[in-house]
């Protein structure tokens, strides 16, 4: 049952095969014997998972719920909001914080009958690339669990490859969907900016953080995408009713997929067996008879100084609610209102969080914000010009994940520069607040996951799905899971 | 050597609580007065992943104000967050505006005596209330502990900000009587300054001409003013001691700006502090809020929503009614006193100026103890309009006379009483059947044949005892005008 697709599992449960009871208490069972290993989950919502469980159980029966993914169990990274459920953003700052609300994605993907099993580890806040920021230890890679998970939705991505959910949300800011299912090798989709509610999503950076699917397959994403889309009195950024019609028949063919390949993005600081691995991808594209063309893409330099200053600007102004006072962590030395707000948030954020939170109060500080924020958004404004004009070229553009496959633990934690880098392929996606879909094409000499993504026009998600399906259609590299002593 | 003259330059800056019944940016009441911490939800709260959503009565109301006070309303504006750390902000930052506020340019004119003002009005923007403090001591330093109450946080409120035209603590508090004429009449704000929901921070500094140069005194903010006594008293308390400090030479120049407080009872301001630079609030855009954008259409269409304004419906009054200027900006300084008079006048068969002298003496005495309610109290009153035109018909007609006519009134205004039904309970309704007086004038005239001889004889001035004799038969009821008309048909006497 663990190797089912999600859309597989939800047809047998369906078909009364199986109970959604039996598919709950499988994975968490899974869970259990696993998690000791990868540190993926920091809360498991065994009692309230199958309590519902039974209920969905009926209402599918009572023919309520006619959802495709109707009883299917789903985990959620921890920086989505639950009722209920302790969500604590892999932070020491919201280590006993429990939501009195649920995220708007949690309503629609309950509505649906879907059940959340757990909450999933994460950088803190979604501030890091590995999965290593958090408060709570770090996740590991299953395909080797010396190696990092891919951040920050590393939990995420790490489950759904070690089959402990089938289907997980994670969030992406610079990459952080992308990213960490290239590392772990399954899929993943970063929808348009405003097409998934963000209420309820812990901001890190609001003009780029967007909640996305992840699972075995591009289907099982897609499906999940389908519920959680559309527009939200929540949210004044989701507004635009765009309805994704992801049920088109599988294309034998490509024909008239014109596909971008940025040359440079192959050129400098990428790993021979990432290069080799995306372009053999595109190499495939071109094989189901998809137009591939090299193209140079420019600003290259510019998006990852961009990307940090706009990002760590709205984190540094997001992050000040978690002042010491209204909820989550208080500083138990602090005795006058001024050591409340600096011990508590001292002691209670993490080295990057700070760094980030510095960096972001100096590029808004007066006498700076000139020449960093807004510089930093006028590159941002120059960014989306250049996709726009792209985009009439070319219907999707084909790029690397990471320049990298996963690193060993610790290898990077204190370099950050070189981990910033290593966002170099996917932060001018946010900047231009593009969808994009991230799908497994290979693996390094080490056995490692290789990914690569489509990229494309706003709101294209539906022409991204179907040259995704069409991929994984002609290859298997997402269908490969990985194996080790925690298995 | 003479003192060196001076002029005293006014700014100021005009907080108003708008009169929506959900907050900003979350659907939570608005309501004054409910227990602590009841009107409170994720987004007024600050819950992580909460997220506003722009209350567009909001905007139509801090638009109405700027149309108002005579502003520009830019095609474009949007929301900037300011940073700072204090417990009753939880989110801390104040969602505001800094460089797009919703209105521009405005003017507004005031009087002070018979002269005649001007105020530019720089910017009207669109922002959230804080939560209120309780702080267990005077204030939050140095208190053992201090509670928040978060239902009045995110309130919509408007900031008004004037160009620094004005020149004395007296004319501070006309215009600002003037603006919350203006702001109640439109309906934007109750403005009631002992609640909260309109406040004035002063910036106040001196022009000096010492020997033909010109020094400037530090621009000293006095915040929180609350009550438009207050604004006039402090800014010249501030006045004259920045001026004495100047003279003994201990005011600071051209110095950063000096935050200062207002103590009502010691009559004085306090410096709080001073600036060594302006205050970093790490402004940027609020990434959570879309551009508001208003179309030329809509600004037409909430102009054409506003009620005529003050400045209109005084010199309307002057033209229509025949008031003078005096008595009609008095009854237009308040809409609802000005919507009381005209329902009278709309009911009254006579002079305007009769109504006027009523509600400005006896309407407004009633109201003497309401202040900031008067209106209120008057909506509420049960003397209505119309009532007020029927009493002042009857003493038109002569059925009573003025003394009685303002017992009536009083009667009538606790009451809800009728005029009419108070007139008779009270007995003074004059007789005016003229079979029943014409009874006993004859009467009258049949016991007193001696003086009937003298006035016959052409000692007129004798009617009056007779006129006197009926009046005393029916208790002063009698209509005297009649009586007299009765004794001279009798009499022959033309
Ligand atoms: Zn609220």
């Amino acid at each position: 049952m663990l190797n089912m697709t999600a859309l597989a599992l939800a047809k047998a449960i369906r078909a009364k095969k199986l109970s959604v009871t039996e598919a709950v208490a499988e994975y968490i069972k899974q869970i259990e014997q696993t998690n000791p290993h990868l540190n993926t989950f920091l809360t498991v919502s065994k009692d309230t998972a199958l309590a519902r469980a039974q209920t969905i159980q009926a209402q599918i029966a009572a023919g309520e719920i006619t959802s495709p993914l109707a009883g299917v169990p789903i985990a959620l990274k921890d920086n989505i909001s639950t009722l209920g459920i302790r969500t604590t953003c892999a932070a020491k700052m919201l280590e006993n914080y429990v939501p009195v609300y649920n995220a708007t994605v949690v309503d629609r993907l309950e509505q649906a009958g879907m059940i959340v099993i757990g909450k999933l580890n994460m950088d803190e806040f979604a501030m890091g690339g590995s999965s290593e920021t958090g408060a709570y230890g770090t996740v590991r890679n299953p395909w080797d669990t010396e190696r990092v998970a891919g951040g920050s939705s590393g939990g995420s991505a790490a489950a759904v490859a070690a089959g402990e959910v089938p289907l997980a949300l994670g969030s992406d800011t610079g990459g952080s969907i992308r990213q960490p299912c290239a590392f772990c090798g399954v899929t993943g989709i970063k929808p348009t900016y405003g097409a998934v509610s963000r209420y309820g999503l812990v901001a890190y950076a609001s003009s780029l953080d967007q909640v996305g699917s992840i699972g075995r397959t591009i289907d099982d994403c897609a499906a999940v995408l389908s519920l959680i889309a559309g527009p939200d009195d929540n949210d004044s950024t989701c507004v635009i009713s765009k309805t994704f019609t992801f049920d088109t028949p599988l294309l034998e063919r490509l024909a008239g997929f014109r596909i971008g390949l940025p040359r440079n993005y192959f050129a400098g600081g990428i790993n021979a067996d990432v290069a080799q691995a995306v372009l053999a991808a595109a190499k495939e594209l071109a094989a189901a008879g998809a137009q591939v063309e090299e193209f140079d893409m420019p600003l290259m330099d510019y998006m990852v100084p961009a990307y940090y200053i706009i990002a760590c600007a709205e984190a540094s102004s997001n992050l000040s609610r978690y002042d010491g006072l209204k909820y989550g962590y208080r500083s138990p030395a602090a005795e006058t209102l001024a050591e409340v707000y600096r011990l508590s948030r001292s002691e209670g954020f993490g080295l990057e969080v700070k760094r980030r939170i510095m960096l972001g109060s100096f590029v808004l500080s007066s006498g700076y914000y000139d020449a960093y924020y807004k510089k930093a958004l006028q590159t941002r404004t120059l960014i989306k010009q250049a996709y726009d004009r792209l985009f009439e070229r070319f219907d999707m553009i084909l790029s690397p994940v990471a320049p990298t496959t996963a690193y060993k633990l610790g290898e990077n934690v204190d370099d950050p520069l070189k981990m910033y880098m290593g966002d170099i392929y996917t932060v001018s996606v946010n900047l231009a607040g593009l969808p994009a879909v991230a799908l497994p094409c290979g693996f390094d000499r080490q056995n490692l996951p290789i990914g690569f993504q489509l990229i494309g026009a706003a709101f294209s998600e539906s022409k991204l799905v179907s040259a995704a399906r069409t991929y994984q259609h002609r290859t298997s590299f997402h269908l490969q899971q990985p194996g080790g002593a925690w298995v | 050597m003479g003192y060196p003259e001076y002029q005293v330059i006014i700014g100021l800056e005009i907080h108003a609580e708008l009169a929506t019944e959900s907050k900003v940016f979350c659907s939570c009441p608005t309501t004054f007065g409910a227990a602590p911490n009841t009107q409170v939800c994720p987004i007024c709260l600050a819950l992580p992943g909460a997220l506003p959503v722009l209350n567009e009565k909001a905007v139509e109301l801090a638009v109405k104000a700027g149309l108002a006070l005579g502003c520009e309303i830019p095609p474009f504006s949007r929301f900037d967050r300011k940073h700072y750390f204090y417990p009753d902000l939880p989110k801390a930052f104040q969602t505001s505006q800094l460089d797009h506020p919703l209105c521009r340019s405005g003017i507004v004119e005031f009087r002070v005596d018979d002269q005649t003002y001007q105020v530019r009005i720089n910017r009207v923007h669109l922002e959230e209330e804080a939560g209120k403090s309780v702080h267990s001591g005077e204030r939050l330093q140095g208190s053992h502990y201090s509670l928040m109450d978060l239902n009045r946080g995110g309130l919509p409120l408007i900031e008004i900000v004037t160009e620094p035209d004005l020149r004395s603590g007296e004319q501070a508090k006309a215009f600002l009587e003037r603006l919350r004429t203006i702001l109640r009449y439109i309906e934007v704000s109750d403005c009631k300054m002992q609640e909260g929901s309109l406040r004035c921070d002063a910036n106040v500094n001196l022009s000096i001409n010492d020997n033909g140069k010109n020094v400037r005194t530090s621009i000293v903010e006095i915040k929180n003013l609350n009550s438009f006594r207050a604004v006039e008293r402090a800014i010249n308390y501030e006045a004259q001691r920045q001026y004495e400090d100047y003279l003994d030479g201990n005011m600071s120049l051209n110095a950063g700006k000096i935050t200062a407080g207002w103590s009502d009872a010691e009559g004085r301001t306090y410096v709080q502090r001073q600036k060594e630079q302006a205050d970093d609030y790490f402004y940027f855009p609020d990434p959570d809020l879309v551009p508001i954008e208003i179309s030329a259409e809509q600004v037409e269409s909430w102009r054409s929503q506003l009620p005529e304004l003050p400045a209109e419906r005084e010199a309307r009054f002057v033209t229509q009614y025949g008031l003078s200027a005096y008595d009609a900006g008095v009854l237009t300084a308040a809409k609802g006193i000005a919507d009381f008079y005209e329902t009278v006048v709309e009911n009254f068969d006579g002079d305007p100026k009769i109504v006027a002298n009523w509600v400005m003496g006896e309407v407004l005495r009633m109201l003497k103890d309401a202040g900031d309610e008067a209106e209120q109290a008057l909506a509420e009153a049960p003397l209505k309009p119309h009532m007020l035109a029927e009493l002042l018909q009857l003493l038109q007609s002569g059925a009573i006379n003025g003394n009685q006519a303002k017992e009536v009134f009083a009667e009538m205004w606790t009451s809800g009483k009728d005029a009419a039904v108070v007139v008779k309970e009270r007995g003074f309704e004059q007789i005016s059947d003229t079979a029943a007086i014409a009874e006993l004038v004859n009467a009258v005239i049949a016991a007193n044949p001696k003086v009937i001889a003298d006035i016959q004889g052409g000692k007129t001035s004798a009617m009056g005892f007779l006129v006197g004799q009926v009046m005393k038969k029916t208790a002063g009821k009698a209509n005297p005008k009649l009586v007299n008309q009765l004794i001279r048909e009798q009499l022959n006497i033309t």
